[in-house]
């Protein structure tokens, strides 16, 4: 019964599979540029995802664009060419620095130095503020005092 | 007042970035294609399939491309604008007819009307890729040279049509 189950569970995956095109490789080095080009690649329509996660039709044909072009012995940057010629810079997940792109790859940079600014301000801030007072200690010892009664008293 | 400047600058600079930001569409990606030729292509006809359409065809004058498909729900909101726009006469529309089935595509046309000069028949969506089409629909207007000079994402609409396409249009062909 559970290996029937398993069986079946199994034929399940393997029709799932398929319904994603296979690209056959005679050459593994072949093989692994394609995946890091559709890993690189984003796809237009669902603009979250690159194009070996996307199932649009956009993604399925541009994945066979890809390896068209490999199996014809272009290079990764021919093919990223043929791409941002086409669809422009925001294909790549990692546009080139170029004036309109400098927001975007020093930005967090900027981000990170504020927020560095900022705490190092509040830190100072907070280290100025625990000097001891002027009554040297003695309320700090009163309301020791006062706590550890408390605390007696609740025994 | 010193106290405040600081959350001020930073709600400024915020306010800012959301003014611009909230106003884009994420969807509409600018086309590198604006300013430069126009895409070779020479496909078959939708209605005559032994003869072929391209952009060499149309030389000489100002036109649009309109990628269509039978199976795409917004060309059908779309086909109304863009039969309302081949109406007035002003400027001839060529059809990309996009991955579509040639038997499905010349029926919706049947039913729907044929407001396109012909249409181009794009069956593998190759020349969709070298226009870089990501969409259906999208409209493209080319001048008399073949460049490309516009490109509109989605369906046309009224507004669109009466205050981008037909405006650039008319200054392309030199009559506003």
């Amino acid at each position: 019964m559970r290996r029937a189950l398993l069986a079946a569970v199994l034929a399940a995956a393997m029709s799932a599979q398929a319904a994603i095109e296979a690209y056959r490789f005679d050459d593994p080095a072949l093989e692994a540029r394609y995946k890091s080009l559709i890993d690189e690649l984003r796809c237009l329509v669902c603009q979250n995802q690159n194009l070996a996660d996307s199932n649009a039709e956009l993604a399925q044909d541009l994945r066979r664009k890809t390896y068209e072009m490999l199996v014809a012995g272009r290079s990764d940057n021919e093919i990223l060419d043929f791409m941002v010629q086409r669809y422009g810079d925001f294909v790549l997940y990692r546009p080139p620095l170029r004036p309109a792109t400098v927001l975007l790859w020093v930005g967090p940079f900027v981000i990170l130095a504020v927020g560095l600014g900022v705490l190092a301000r509040v830190v100072s801030r907070r280290r100025a503020a625990e000097i001891p007072s002027a009554d040297g200690g003695a309320e700090l010892a009163r309301a020791e005092r006062l706590l550890s009664e408390n605390k007696d008293g609740k025994k | 007042m010193k106290k405040f400047a600081i959350p001020l600058v930073v709600f400024a600079v915020i306010v800012g970035f959301l003014a611009v930001g909230l106003r884009l569409d994420p969807r509409e990606v600018p086309s590198p294609y604006i300013g430069k030729a126009a895409p070779a292509f020479s496909l078959p006809r939708l209605n005559e399939p032994e003869r072929t359409i391209g952009p060499a065809d149309m030389k000489g004058r100002v036109w649009l491309l309109n990628v269509w498909a039978s199976w795409c729900v917004s060309c059908r909101a779309e086909h109304e604008v863009v039969t309302r726009l081949a109406k007035t006469g002003e400027v001839p529309i060529v059809g990309l007819n996009y991955k579509d089935e040639r038997a499905d595509a010349l029926a919706w046309l049947r039913r729907y009307g044929d407001p396109y000069e012909t249409s181009a028949v794009d069956a593998k969506g190759d020349v969709g890729i070298d226009w870089g089409v990501y969409g259906v629909p999208e409209t493209f207007v080319v001048d008399q040279d073949g460049v490309i000079r516009h490109k509109h994402i989605g369906p046309i609409t009224d507004k669109s049509v009466s205050e981008v396409i037909l405006p650039l249009v008319r200054k392309l062909k030199g009559t506003s």
